[in-house]
């Protein structure tokens, strides 16, 4: 293969993702602050939901540093993907989160988001809990149960009508008119329990593979016809923040950005706020430049493994999954799966479980048929899954193994 | 007066979804319990036809709060099938991976899902501070240990912040809590001990959980366990993720013996009465009951896990040592034998022959019967009839009970010297005999014991990998010529999750995954009635318990937390047109 080729498969991957407009001009910018501006002075005449006390004021009874709070802020206005000079608005908008009621419901789920969102460090779960926003009905955390637990979410829609945020966990199941997941005395199911929730919500956030897209229960042969929320509820606008699970710090955005906006997050075609889901993991992978120059790992545990070379041909999804945790990666930072040597499965993605999580290059997948039936691989699918960017890698993948062949003649 | 038979759905603070009803007679006492789950995913159908190395991650999302159990042992019954051994480093890994998630489970268990059961989060708004902190250091004491919190101020800072929570705004997640019922026995300041370590944990398991995910890549759901080992070999090799583990379990180790502890022993001596009032036991026992409220089948299993050395799998020494205690008669422990475990469906959703079937030739064909709808609004299960979504285990014709208790009974039981040790230590502490661990409250007791072991020895576990790795040795995984050894096998991955006895089994044919088996913790635990009429570990254990007030449903979510539910995980397989999905045959002698 030519260097030119070489050259031209390595440019593709060192594009700058074409999803995100990462800079709007100054006229955008301006008029998106005005609007800010104005929403949080429109809030601070509210009075707080819960009379709590204020994020900053908390953080300040922690003992700690005010500068530490506008570091988080920064940081998070960057991951916002909004300039730097948003940073005052977005430290004020944390300190108001508390004007915004949250409703959490779970469906057919595993509790792993409920879980991620106790792992959330920017604001921690205490503050979230406590101070910050008004968690007005999470199964896993309420107290009370039974018929004192129903009370408690109906007293919260009753209240907060039109302006709850609706948070969903888990997928809808409808096969058996919806019979395979009940909740309540009434024994309602759970697809009609998030209607009827979904109703009077300012918006929904499906949080989780499940909620976005399906998830696990749909994978294949999706034994009880599981969907996710926006392939059943209309007329509300809909967030999806995918993953298995979704990153605390996504879910504490999207809350930021509609404190601060009033509005959603710019979304992609599959309802993803872009701030989070518009870079490839590929894009920021700290492994990059091992593919770049074309050394992976070729067996678990190598001398590939050991040196932290390019994870693609033991399967890594990074160059085909959208989502930003090679930059923010998880429990504040500590690690991730390309950073553990695993490689990403691909979990932000529609149908990751049948398309991508497997320790396998794409090319040589042999995964189960979406679809049931008989097994295949990737390419006889025909599901347009060799996107132009799975075809460079694979050329890129295949030609770099000629070099380092090549190489070793040399050498030896 | 006549009986009162009362829904409890949803049962919060658990994972999954729980309905419980019981019946009430006129003195308030429960005659009668039924524990139904309400949700259905299908999991291990969907396991079906895909490749055996990859179910593990397919398996994990099984349960999001036992993250990462139901992933080894979906990847251990896969080695089992292949005859892979990992090497020490991975079996290191996976221990300290596995222990990361005891510790962290057990603690969220307590304060975030369990402690609003004993701590009356209002009541703490009457407490003296300064009278908060003599008693804080009190119960330390009693555990042997320093207080977490001491001091007066910082007792005191809780409290406005909880006053100005309670006084002024809605509750949020603690709104229209049981508060001020008569059954919740602390006083004002023990209350506050309790409020202000519920959110100081909030912020020790957000640590605990990064030590899962420093080999793990992230928590919940880590990622770097394969077949044949584990991936994070940079991990491993690095000196500075070794002592950051390290940091992370000396901090969390100082909350779970400075606070944990303290508060379980707080909370056992408040509510002593109950663990040891067995008259209700006695009863329902029909005279062969010990212990106190809540106690239930008093029968115990466990598979024993955490491997200590590399001979293999099955022939490894456990931690935890497996075994089986009838009628909490610990001067007996029998061996477990697979081919003893069996699941009838008589009053769960599926169809089946009658009798109880094992788990290698039973059938999943589901069979849903629904609710029955009364005239007051409600909706009822039909307990005559089938009414949950989860099969009914049985060891030898006799239900079982799973758990941290049934661990520490079978250890204590078996003699074995490090469980004796912690178990005997509590004991002496608290003054209470062995007895008193058959109740709600014994339960509870045997996690935190439980956690505090596991968390000194996870200290030997790490300084063996990172000695054995300045050693020269960095091998992380088994190599294995998946073509040859995937053709025609099966395997058992039978081990202990934080809940209990899980098993994970598999059939593979061809390099594909015929079938797929999971018998786990919460399904031995929240199981309903057996043909035999048999009640389940939930059911059973909440029968004789006094419910001081009938319109709330304190006593029973008490107890029903003291196991720790974990619904989703409990649950089989089925699909929408109601085909025969999952007939399981193995040939058992080669599970273990």
């Amino acid at each position: 293969m030519g260097v030119d080729k070489q050259d031209s498969v390595k440019s593709l991957f060192t594009a700058q993702s074409a999803k995100v407009d990462t800079n709007r001009g100054d006229a955008y910018y301006e008029d998106l602050y005005a609007q800010c501006r104005g929403r949080l002075d429109e809030l601070k005449n509210l009075a707080p939901l819960n009379n709590r006390m204020d994020f900053k004021e908390s953080i300040e009874d922690e003992g700690l540093e005010r500068r530490d709070f506008l570091k988080w802020a920064s940081a998070t206005t960057a991951m916002l993907m909004l300039p730097a000079s948003f940073t005052p608005l977005v430290a004020e908008a944390a300190v108001m989160m508390n004007r915004v009621p949250v409703i959490w419901i779970e469906l057919s789920d595993c509790a792993g988001n409920t879980e991620a969102l106790i792992r959330s460090d920017g604001p921690k779960i205490d503050e979230i809990i406590l101070d910050i926003i008004s968690l007005e009905f999470n199964e896993t955390l309420l107290a009370a149960s039974g018929h004192q637990a129903e009370k408690q979410l109906e007293d919260a829609v009753e209240h907060f009508k039109g302006k709850y945020l609706l948070f969903v966990e888990g997928a809808v199941p409808m096969g058996m008119n919806g019979q395979y997941g009940t909740i309540g005395a009434s024994g309602e199911t759970f697809h009609d329990h998030l209607q009827r929730l979904a109703k009077d919500a300012a918006a929904i956030v499906a949080v989780g593979s499940c909620a976005t897209f399906g998830g696990i229960p749909a994978a294949a042969p999706n034994p009880t016809d599981a969907v996710g929320v926006m392939d059943v509820v209309k007329g509300k606008p809909i967030i999806n923040i995918p993953a298995c699970p979704a990153n605390p710090s996504n879910m504490v955005g999207v809350i930021l950005h509609y404190v601060l906006t009033g509005g959603i997050p710019e979304l992609d075609s599959l309802l993803r706020p872009k701030f989070a889901f518009g870079y490839r993991i590929h894009d920021n992978c700290e492994r990059r430049a091992h593919f770049d120059a074309g050394e992976y790992v070729e067996e678990w545990g190598d001398e590939g493994a050991k040196n932290n070379f390019c994870l693609y041909k033991v399967g890594c999804k990074g160059p085909m999954t959208f989502n930003n945790c090679s930059i923010i990666r998880y429990n504040e930072g500590v690690n991730w799966p390309v950073g553990v040597g695993r490689g990403c499965i691909g979990c932000s993605e529609p149908d990751f479980w049948d398309k991508y999580a497997y320790e396998r290059p794409m090319a040589n997948a042999h995964i189960k048929a979406p679809t049931g039936g008989v097994e295949k691989t990737v390419d006889e699918f025909g599901l347009g899954l060799l996107t132009a960017a799975g075809v460079g890698i694979a050329v890129h993948a295949a030609a770099s193994a000629v070099a380092g062949k090549k190489e070793n003649q040399g050498e030896a | 007066m006549a009986k009162k038979h009362i829904i409890v759905d949803p049962i919060t603070r658990i994972e999954g979804h729980l309905r419980v009803e019981a019946v009430i007679d006129e003195n308030n006492q429960i005659v009668d319990a039924y524990a139904s789950s309400t949700m259905f995913r299908g999991m291990e159908t969907i396991m079906q036809g895909r490749d055996p190395r990859d179910c593990g991650l397919m398996a994990m999302r099984i349960c999001g709060v036992c993250t990462g159990t139901h992933y080894q042992r979906s990847i251990e019954a896969v080695e089992d099938a292949f005859n892979v051994t990992i090497p020490k480093n991975a079996r290191l890994v996976r221990n300290l991976i596995q222990g990361a998630l005891y510790v962290h489970d057990h603690l969220v268990h307590f304060y975030h899902l369990h402690a609003l059961d004993f701590v009356d989060v209002v009541a703490a708004t009457k407490a003296d501070p300064e009278l908060t902190a003599k008693e804080a250091i009190k119960w330390a004491g009693v555990s042997g240990h320093k207080p977490y919190i001491s001091a007066a101020a910082d007792f005191k800072a809780v409290q406005e912040r909880l006053v100005k929570f309670v006084k002024e705004g809605r509750l949020g997640i603690f709104g229209n809590g049981y508060w001020g019922n008569n059954n919740y026995k602390l006083t004002a300041e023990q209350n506050l001990i309790g409020v202000t370590h519920y959110l100081k944990a909030l912020d020790i398991q957000r640590d605990l959980a990064k030590m899962q995910a420093i080999f793990g890549g992230k928590n919940p759901h880590p990622q770097s366990i394969v077949v044949g080992g584990v991936t994070c070999v940079q991990d491993i090799k690095n000196p500075a993720r070794i002592a950051l583990f390290k940091t992370l379990l000396k901090e969390g180790t100082e909350f779970i013996k400075g606070a944990y502890l303290p508060d379980v022993y707080m909370a056992g001596t408040m509510y002593a009465e109950e663990a040891t009032d067995s008259e209700a036991t006695y009863t329902a026992t029909k005279g062969k009951g010990v212990g106190g409220t809540g106690g239930g089948i008093l029968n115990y299993l466990s598979y024993g896990d955490f491997k200590l050395d590399d001979t293999g799998f099955y022939n490894a020494e456990d931690l935890f040592p497996a075994g089986i205690v009838m009628g909490a008669d610990v001067s007996k422990v029998f061996e477990v034998d697979a081919n003893k475990i069996a699941e009838d469906v008589a009053h769960a959703w599926y169809e089946g022959t009658g009798a109880p079937e094992h788990p290698y030739e039973g059938t999943t064909i589901p069979k849903y019967t629904g609710l029955e709808k009364k005239e007051d609004g409600h909706a009822y299960l039909k307990t005559e009839e089938k009414y949950s979504w989860i099969k009914a285990p049985v060891y030898d014709g006799h239900k079982m009970e799973v758990g941290p208790l049934a661990r520490m009974v079978i250890g204590y039981a078996k003699g074995d010297e490090r469980i004796t040790k912690y178990v005997g230590n509590f004991l002496k502490r608290s003054g209470l005999p062995i007895t008193v661990l058959f109740s709600t409250v014994g339960r509870t007791a045997a996690r935190a014991i439980e956690t505090e072991l596991m968390a000194d020895v996870m200290v030997e576990w790490v300084d063996e990998l990172a000695k054995n790795v300045a050693m020269g040795d960095d091998s992380t995984w088994t190599e294995f010529d998946f073509d040859v050894v995937s053709k025609d096998c099966k395997g058992a991955g039978m081990a202990e999750a934080p809940r209990g006895a899980l098993g994970h089994w598999m059939v593979i044919k061809d390099g594909k995954v015929k079938n797929y088996q999971a018998i786990v913790p919460s399904t031995w635990n929240a199981g309903p009635r057996d043909a035999k009429g048999q009640l389940g570990a939930y059911e059973a254990a909440l029968i004789g318990t006094k419910v001081s007030d009938p319109e709330q449903p304190l006593e029973i979510i008490r107890t029903i937390h003291s196991f720790d539910p974990c619904i989703a995980c409990a649950v089989h397989v089925v699909d929408t047109n109601g085909k025969e999905l999952a007939v399981y045959k193995v040939d058992p002698t080669c599970t273990f």
